[in-house]
């Protein structure tokens, strides 16, 4: 045990203070001390992207960030996505294309392929298929999720 | 898969960074993009008792390039190397080189410096400066050190850095006109590290071969210059005949690692191979 | 226009696209973290367990009364294992729980573990098939003699005879690597005890809440009632959450006895190392073939490393029983022998997953195939056309009854549409050009939906099969199905409710499916075996139908005719022919609330329960890779996949396309990616997803599918079952594509996966050029 620090994390434009260890990462401190259970975790060492969550614009590991260093930054996380009952396009698209079947993967897809979108609408096919290729799942075999981020693709164009 | 308990400091400027480097001794560890080290700490590989967060410190946060050096500040992350930054040579290659690099949200928090700090063998930008001689600088509680890749290198996770330093810039010798440069890799899946992989730069001049850096990663402990095939390329025609025979040079010099995806045998034959298609990037590119 | 048959969105997905669905995770914070001391080495004895002041572990010692699993399969040739909770004496592979800890939090529980020092002494380990089976081998169990836990033989006198005649005799050895299931979602659970009723609950991730329950309160001695086993969203399982297992056992013995809540969440490194694995097996396969190329007999002897333990509740007989059963596939052929025998071996156990055996005897039948087609000079079509079953229903070699199915079609329509000729020339410009392209087919059968009478020949303690239905309509018209099958991501609370809305003259967003609870659903089994659509849809199907006649009876009274001339449809009971009709949620009302006009009727209210227990229903189809080996580095490119499949009646076309293509690309890892590594000391090598290569969309190309809808009787819904089908054909397809690509090297490819380097090393090996 190391003591506790307090921490404001600013989570989906809403203020979480806590207090962790230094060594909570940011996807347990997501998890368990702010209770958005949506961030999932899938391997802890940063490779299947369950944990990914949106941190100042840029997609990330949660599980590969500790939760001190997110003081001060804007996080998002897959609670952050629809608009009230409105999905964005991103979780649309995933539903009408079924682009999903455990689930589990899911978030962390969302949160990557709307950091892949808001950066760049028009992302070529090579270049989609290469990016989304940094997270994993085990049940679509990847070809859902491909076509419904394209689909997303052109309705954030 | 939880880190072991650790004292959390982000200082906020390069010198309070150093000192509490040097207060805390060997068992501190500086965090920079955390990419591998967090990592290594979930699985318990890596046990630092205290972190060295060098995250808050602007000053580090920088690329430029002047006077013919690309200067690259500790807290440069791999995604601002996904677009040109230089003219010339490296203002393709480098992007290319990048996008090799792990995955899309690795590379938006993971540093150039940090990996030259981790010194995986089969590091992407362990072999960039490697190969292009570049220039790593430490800072440390007394002074600044520069000190030349090849001598920086020393081994699997092992390099010249000391406990109580920071890689705190690189700098990287800028090709002049004249050069082409080609890299190449194999892994078993996109972004996974490179079981083998070389980066060529030739420099032609009048149909010849007037100069040549061939740097291999992912093979050797460490990210190596191929010498002799080096020497075998200059003053031959830059064709498919030179790049072979540069290839088998780079297979037979290197002393490979052995691990479950690639046994030295393979190893040796992955280096053979990307040395050609490196060699024949940089023709095309 | 019937809802079955239509791509009707799901109606899982709301919560998990917004992270509202409550996962094992979500639901164990809140409760006392337990984590396990795990044994580091692979064989060997428990000298000495040293637990700090301060720390609360529980230790094989501590606990009395409980017993180990001991799953059973009623034959001679199976020699039972049993499995400690936690060991006392010895210890068998790498990664057995050995010491629980409890902390307050995750970190906290992780130092326990790190706080406890356990001296072991080590003793010689057995790993693989060679060492495992000599003589004087170390006895991963005192009483295996060579390590063999099941030895099970077939031999008509008709075999010898068919070898000594035939025209052709190919022999091929075929070795397929250890996988993970790899859920997403790792395994976990939470205990909680209530002390007002005495009860405790587990929450766990799993595929079968009511044999979970039924496993877990044997070992524990408790009474079933004691127990309430929940599943929450399920992230994943392809077998791998099927088996209760010692950490569950733990985590309620804790509830019990502290009175508390106790939850586990695996991580990935135990996964990886200690769920279970699949897939270890050796197969030495023999074919006699006639002249033209016709099948004539089989032997073979197939070998299947079952790790150190068994599984409960389909022991370590489900690999080797299920590969000697189902060998013969899709072809008709009249001789076959067969000796399939597990070797227990001091590794991970191993329990079923997505496809059991069948991606390995697929990949050795179809190999054995594509060689003797070679011999023959055949291609690979042909021998496939003069060897599928075109007849049924069919009774295979191993007396198994085929339903109708669609081979041949599957086959032609394959071949066709990859243009076979078009791809040879186009394989040959390229090779012309130092590129080396291959083309493979893999046609199967799949043997889905099958009941108590298929398990029944296997002689097990407990035999697994039935499901049951419960379907209710409420005062308010909403219906709720509550099943004994617990799905794990495959969609059936959208595919079950159009089934039971066809039955109802409903709308499939008016019914609830009730599952993964066990005081909620009537026993049943799970999802496994590509069995969910085929028996809980048949059982829903019937359960419905029952209520249907229900609705018709008591719409009968209101409208004031007979029951026969009433029609459910569009949410309303109307007159055949007539103007007359009544909202169905009107008579759900006075079902309920006017029961005294409904006095004919046997009971009150709006229910009705089913059973269904089908022999099975055989799927089939034929995969085709096209592939590109790089012969420099030994790495494939997969260019195209196809699959032309029947399974049946398409519920939820949609749907159907997702599993078909997860599966593939299941069959793809095991074919090119993953694989568990042991050294021969016994220690793991792949725990991190660094060295355990899933693969990605990167290496994943776009998957064609084309369906073939062949409707048999043996399916009360017509619908086949199409779970695993993808996971069996593909390994077959892209290895004999590999194999095509690299043959005119003269090199020979018999094994799976064909990690680069492995392929690089029988093409160095084949073309004799070294560097």
């Amino acid at each position: 045990m190391t003591d506790k620090i307090a921490v404001t994390l600013r989570v989906n434009a809403r203020d979480y203070r806590i207090e962790v260890e230094p060594r909570r990462t940011l996807a347990d401190a997501i998890r368990t001390d702010c209770g958005l259970t949506g961030t999932h975790l899938g391997c802890e060492h940063g490779v299947c992207g369950a944990c990914t969550v949106i941190v100042d614009g840029h997609a990330v590991r949660s599980c590969l960030m500790f939760a001190v260093q997110a003081e001060g930054s804007h996080i998002r996380t897959v609670e952050g996505l629809a608009d009230g009952e409105r999905l964005s396009p991103v979780q649309q698209a995933f539903h009408d294309h079924h682009a999903l079947q455990c689930g589990f993967c899911t978030p962390g897809f969302l949160m990557l392929a709307t950091a892949i979108l808001e950066d760049n609408p028009r992302i070529g096919a090579d270049d989609l298929r290469h990016a989304l290729a940094s997270n994993l799942c085990r049940c679509t075999g990847y070809h859902n999720i491909v076509i419904a981020v394209q689909a997303a693709a052109e309705k954030m164009r | 898969m939880k880190p072991a308990p650790f004292a959390y400091h982000a200082p906020r400027s390069l010198a309070d960074a150093v000192r509490l480097l040097t207060e805390l001794g060997d068992d501190a560890k500086v965090l920079a993009g955390g990419q591998s080290l967090v990592a290594a700490m979930n699985f318990r590989l890596a046990r630092p008792a205290a972190l060295v967060d060098i995250n808050r410190i602007a000053s580090l946060d920088f690329v430029n390039s002047e006077g013919g050096t690309l200067r690259i500040g500790a807290l440069a992350r791999h995604a601002r190397f996904e677009r040109p930054l230089v003219e010339g040579v490296l203002g393709g290659l480098l992007p290319y080189v990048a996008r090799h690099i792990a995955h899309l949200p690795i590379r938006s928090r993971g540093t150039f410096a940090g990996s030259l700090a981790h010194a995986d063998p089969a590091s992407e930008w362990c072999l960039v400066a490697r190969t292009l001689d570049a220039e790593i600088v430490l800072t440390g509680p007394k002074a600044e050190r520069r000190v030349p890749a090849a001598d920086y290198f020393q081994g699997v996770f092992t390099t010249a850095l000391r406990s109580d330093e920071i890689v705190s810039e690189i700098r990287i010798p800028l090709p002049g006109a004249g050069w082409h440069g080609g890299f190449a890799e194999f892994s078993r899946r996109a972004g996974d590290f490179a079981l083998a992989m070389c980066l060529a730069l030739i420099r032609i001049e009048g149909g010849r071969i007037a100069e040549a850096k061939i740097g291999i990663g992912g093979g050797a402990d460490r990210p190596l210059r191929i010498a002799a095939a080096e020497r075998a390329l200059v003053g031959q025609a830059p064709d498919a005949a030179a790049f072979a025979a540069a290839a088998d040079i780079a297979a037979r010099e290197i002393d490979p690692m052995s691990d479950i995806h690639a046994d030295a045998d393979y190893r040796r034959d992955l280096v053979g191979a990307m040395t050609r298609r490196a060699l024949a990037h940089a023709l095309r590119a | 226009m019937t809802w079955v048959g239509r791509s009707l969105k799901r109606f899982e997905d709301a919560p998990l696209l917004t992270g509202r669905a409550r996962f094992m995770a979500d639901a164990a914070i809140g409760a006392r973290a337990v984590r396990f001391v795990r044994s580091p080495i692979a064989a060997g004895r428990i000298a000495r367990i040293d637990i700090p002041d301060g720390v609360s572990a529980v230790t094989g010692a501590d606990l009395i009364g409980v017993k180990p699993f001991r799953p059973r399969l009623n034959r001679s040739d199976f020699t039972p294992i049993e499995q400690p909770i936690l060991p006392t004496d010895r210890v068998r592979f790498v990664g057995e729980p050995v010491v629980a800890v409890i902390a307050e939090t995750p970190e906290a529980a992780e130092d326990a573990v790190d706080s406890v020092a356990v001296r072991f002494e080590p003793t010689p380990a057995v790993t693989d098939f060679v060492s495992a089976l000599k003589a004087d081998a170390p006895r991963v169990h005192d009483h295996a003699p060579a390590n063999t836990v099941v030895d099970a033989k077939i031999r008509p006198p008709a075999v010898e005879a068919a070898f000594a005649t035939a025209a052709h005799t190919v022999a091929i050895a075929i070795r397929s690597g250890r996988q993970s299931a790899f859920p997403l979602e790792t395994r976990g659970a939470r205990a909680d005890y209530d002390p007002a009723t005495g009860r405790t609950t587990l929450t766990v991730s799993t595929q079968m809440p009511h044999i979970v329950r039924t496993g877990l309160a044997d070992v524990l001695g408790m009474r079933e009632d004691d127990l309430r086993v929940v599943a929450p969203a399920v992230g994943g399982g392809f077998g791998q959450k099927m088996c209760p297992t010692p950490e569950y056992v733990v985590l309620i013995w804790l509830a019990r006895r502290l009175k508390g809540s106790f939850a586990w969440i695996e991580d990935r490194h135990e996964n990886l190392m200690a769920s279970f694995h699949s897939r270890d097996q050796a197969h030495t396969v023999k074919g006699a073939f006639a002249a033209d190329g016709k099948l004539l007999a089989i032997d073979v002897d197939l070998l299947c490393n079952i790790g150190a333990y068994s599984c409960f509740p389909v022991t370590h007989g489900v690999e080797p029983l299920m590969a000697m059963a189902e060998f013969p596939g899709p072809y008709d052929f009249p001789a076959y022998a067969a000796r399939a025998r597990a070797i227990t071996t001091n590794t991970c156990p191993m329990a079923p997953y997505r496809g059991v055996s069948r991606p390995a005897i697929t990949l050795a039948m179809e190999r054995l195939m594509d060689t003797a087609a070679a011999k023959l000079g055949l291609d690979p079509v042909a021998i496939r056309r003069r060897n599928l079953v075109a007849t049924f229903p069919y009774t295979s070699a191993t007396g198994i009854k085929y339903d109708a199915g669609a081979y041949r079609e599957a086959l032609e329509i394959a071949a066709e549409k990859v243009d076979l000729p078009g791809f040879r020339a186009r394989q040959m410009a390229a090779r012309a050009e130092g590129r080396y392209l291959g083309i493979g087919f893999a046609t199967f059968n799949e043997r889905t939906g099958y009941g108590t009478p298929a398990f029944a020949p296997r002689m097990m303690d407990v035999t697994l099969g039935y499901e049951t239905v419960e379907v209710a309509m409420d005062p308010s018209g909403f219906v709720e199905a509550r099943i004994g099958a617990s799905p794990h991501g495959q969609g059936l609370a959208t595919t079950l409710a159009q089934i039971i809305a066809d039955e109802l003259g409903v709308a499939p967003d008016t019914i609830r499916v009730i599952h993964g609870d066990t005081d909620r659903t009537p026993y049943g089994w799970g999802t496994f075996a590509s069995r969910g659509i085929v028996i809980v849809g048949g059982a829903c199907k019937i359960a419905a139908a029952k209520l249907a006649v229900r609705l018709r009876a008591v719409a009968a009274t209101l409208l004031q005719t007979e029951a026969g001339k009433v029609e459910l449809a569009d949410g309303r009971a109307a007159l055949a022919g007539g103007p007359a009709s009544i909202p169905i949620a009107e008579l759900a009302r006075a079902a309920y609330h006017q029961a005294h006009q409904f006095k004919d009727q046997p009971d009150i209210g709006l229910s009705a329960r089913a059973t269904y227990d089908p022999d099975g229903t055989y799927s089939n189809a034929c995969h085709v890779a096209i592939v590109e080996v790089d012969v420099e580095t030994g790495g494939v490119r997969l260019e195209r996949f196809l699959a032309v499949e029947d399974a049946g009646r398409l519920v939820n076309p949609t749907i159907v396309d997702g599993q078909v293509r997860g599966g593939i690309v299941q069959g793809i890892a095991n074919a090119l990616f993953e694989e568990i590594l042991y050294d021969q000391a016994g220690n793991i090598l792949t725990t991190s997803l660094m060295d355990y290569a899933v693969p990605t969309a990167a290496e994943i190309p776009p998957i064609e599918i084309h369906h073939l809808e062949t409707i048999t009787d043996a399916s009360i819904t017509g619908a086949k079952g199409v779970g695993e089908g993808g996971a069996i054909g593909a390994p077959a397809a892209v290895i004999n594509a590999v194999a095509d690509a690299v043959e005119s090297l003269g090199v020979a490819v018999y094994e799976m996966p064909i990690a680069p380097q492995r392929l690089r090393a029988l093409i160095r090996a084949a073309t004799g050029k070294k560097r």
